[in-house]
């Protein structure tokens, strides 16, 4: 428990500044809706017939002239991507950066077994997460209301109930690399966020890149795929949630057995 | 024993770690651990702590082995790094609370007395504090908890002199109710003044263990001559310093041979002293090192 009120101390500032910038620049997107109500249809029809560019983003799959779709093709790549970065970051450098700030030797000295340090690590990511999908979320509501649109709810809550399950893979991931380094490497964790999104695109441009759903998450939390069919792709959701217990089992194997040499 | 070791081993590749290290400290010691930097001092302090886990041969704390007892024996353990370092943005206060908590103890009072002692500012953020006053908070951290064993890795550095006795004070109270104190440093005066056992360590090789009594006792003497630069040219004669019209050495061997030979020299004066140990283990770590 110690460990675990410590890491959310030490995480405030970073929860404050994604889970505001995530949810501010939802909420400011969202306020340009009312000012391209009028224009939707040709708009609409405009990125329908933009190919491969259509695809990628989901356009093809949902109307840009409805408020949930609207909300799923622009507010949906800055909540997936930004708290995909988020995790990332949180993930990457939970268990590295004790040794790369040099903190190691004083936590480690302590009489509290690595897997109960590591639980309370990994809760505390887990934690951050959901608290700023939940702060996200009350900035989306927000901007439903402040615009007068009504949600639909069954799409949103769906939609965001996979972004928190993509956070929570992207940083099981990045925590099981942490395992192995010696110090943050948000590059590393950007990286690998970055790389799973592309993957994602390129999923959906392609026709023969369906397997892509069950290696990047990013494939069931895509807010056109939900919004279209009203429910998560179950079989990559378990193929993802396989990925986040086997990432998790790494950094509990690597971790216990870790020397701190410096 | 509250220590032993037998033949400890952890190597880094190519880079050389320790080779059967082998220590017994026993309760009430304020052991001393010597041996210059990169010598294998951290790497077996490393172990005993159970940061390091792949090493070769046994290490037990209080009769237990330090890879199936850690948490246990953690308990019972002080530890203050040679580099203190902790989370930036926390303050004193804030560090020494969840080194509490982390250890499930209430220390507040200790915590407070050894503050008060070491003139340590609780409302500091770390980043604000001097290496001397981060090693303070270590000090407070490793002695909160009145733990029966105390390891220190370079204690002292960055600490000014009066602080310096007051570290020592405090152990020396502690190892009086009890505790043994394990410490490393390369500070030989310190090691002679307060330990009353030791073991040097070189290339990651213990070369010599025993009481710092025994230590010292050698049959070398240091010899300071004036009235000549010359040295006697005999058997036994190292470490000369020679210039202008004096000179000094250690000498090894029988002495009426040196005062025979010292008698045809213009000598005007002579000092004939023990050497200190940092004198010793300085001439050990070049004899060793040959």
């Amino acid at each position: 428990m110690a460990i675990f009120i410590h890491e959310i101390k030490q995480s405030r500032k970073s929860f404050l500044i994604w889970s505001l910038s995530i949810g501010g620049l939802i909420l400011l997107c969202m306020a340009l809706f009312p000012q391209m109500k009028g224009q939707m249809d040709e708009i609409d029809a405009m990125f329908s017939n933009m190919g491969s560019f259509t695809a990628a983003f989901g356009m093809d799959q949902i109307s840009y002239s409805t408020s949930i779709g609207f909300y799923g093709i622009e507010c949906g790549v800055i909540l997936s991507l930004g708290g995909a970065f988020y995790a990332a970051q949180l993930g990457i450098g939970v268990l590295a950066k004790e040794e790369g700030h040099h903190t190691a030797e004083f936590l480690y000295t302590h009489p509290k077994a690595r897997r109960k340090l590591l639980l309370g690590k990994g809760l505390a990511v887990i934690s951050c997460l959901i608290a700023m999908n939940a702060v996200v979320f009350g900035f989306a509501v927000g901007s439903f209301w402040m615009i007068g649109e009504a949600i639909a709810w069954r799409e949103f809550l769906l939609y965001h109930l996979a972004q928190i399950l993509l956070h929570i893979e992207i940083a099981a991931i990045c925590f099981g690399i942490s395992a192995f380094l010696r110090r943050s490497s948000l590059g590393i964790g950007f990286g690998i966020a970055s790389v799973m999104y592309f993957l994602n695109i390129y999923a959906n441009i392609s026709t023969s890149a369906d397997y892509m759903k069950y290696i990047t998450p990013f494939q069931f939390a895509d807010a056109a795929a939900i919004i279209k069919a009203v429910k998560l792709d179950m079989a990559a959701v378990c193929v993802g949630a396989v990925y986040t217990v086997a990432f998790v089992f790494m950094a509990l194997v690597k971790y216990t057995k870790k020397d701190i040499v410096a | 024993m509250i220590i032993e070791t037998k033949k400890l081993n952890k190597s880094y590749g190519k880079a050389r770690g320790i080779t059967d290290v082998s220590l017994s400290v026993r309760e009430g010691d304020i052991y001393g651990f010597i041996g210059p930097n990169g010598a294998g001092k951290s790497t077996t302090i490393r172990i005993l702590l159970g940061l390091i886990q792949k090493f070769t041969g046994e290490a037990t704390l209080f009769g237990k082995d330090i890879r199936t007892s850690k948490e246990e024996i953690l308990k019972r353990i002080g530890y203050m790094p040679s580099e203190a370092w902790f989370y930036t943005g926390m303050k004193v206060e804030e560090i020494i609370r969840l080194s509490a908590k982390l250890r499930k103890q209430d220390c507040e009072k200790e915590a407070k007395d050894l503050c008060d002692r070491l003139q340590l500012d609780l409302h500091k953020r770390v980043e604000e504090l001097s290496l001397g006053n981060r090693k303070k908070v270590s000090i407070v951290c490793s002695m909160m908890h009145r733990p029966d064993l105390y390891i220190f890795d370079e204690p002292t550095s960055g600490l000014d002199p009066l602080m310096q006795k007051e570290f020592f004070d405090l152990l020396h109270e502690r190892q009086k109710k009890g505790a043994t104190v394990f410490l490393s440093s390369h500070v030989l005066s310190e090691i002679q003044r307060h330990c009353n056992r030791a073991a040097l360590i070189r290339q990651g090789e213990i070369i010599l263990t025993g009481t710092v009594e025994e230590l010292s006792r050698t049959s070398a003497r240091r010899v300071s001559i004036q009235g000549t630069n010359q040295v006697p040219s005999l058997e036994g004669v190292s470490d000369v310093f020679s210039n202008g019209n004096s000179a000094n050495f250690l000498y090894q061997g029988d002495m009426k041979l040196l005062l025979g030979e010292l008698w045809q020299l213009p000598v005007k004066d002579i000092i004939i002293t023990e050497p200190d140990l940092e004198e010793i283990f300085m001439h050990m770590y070049t004899e060793n090192a040959k």
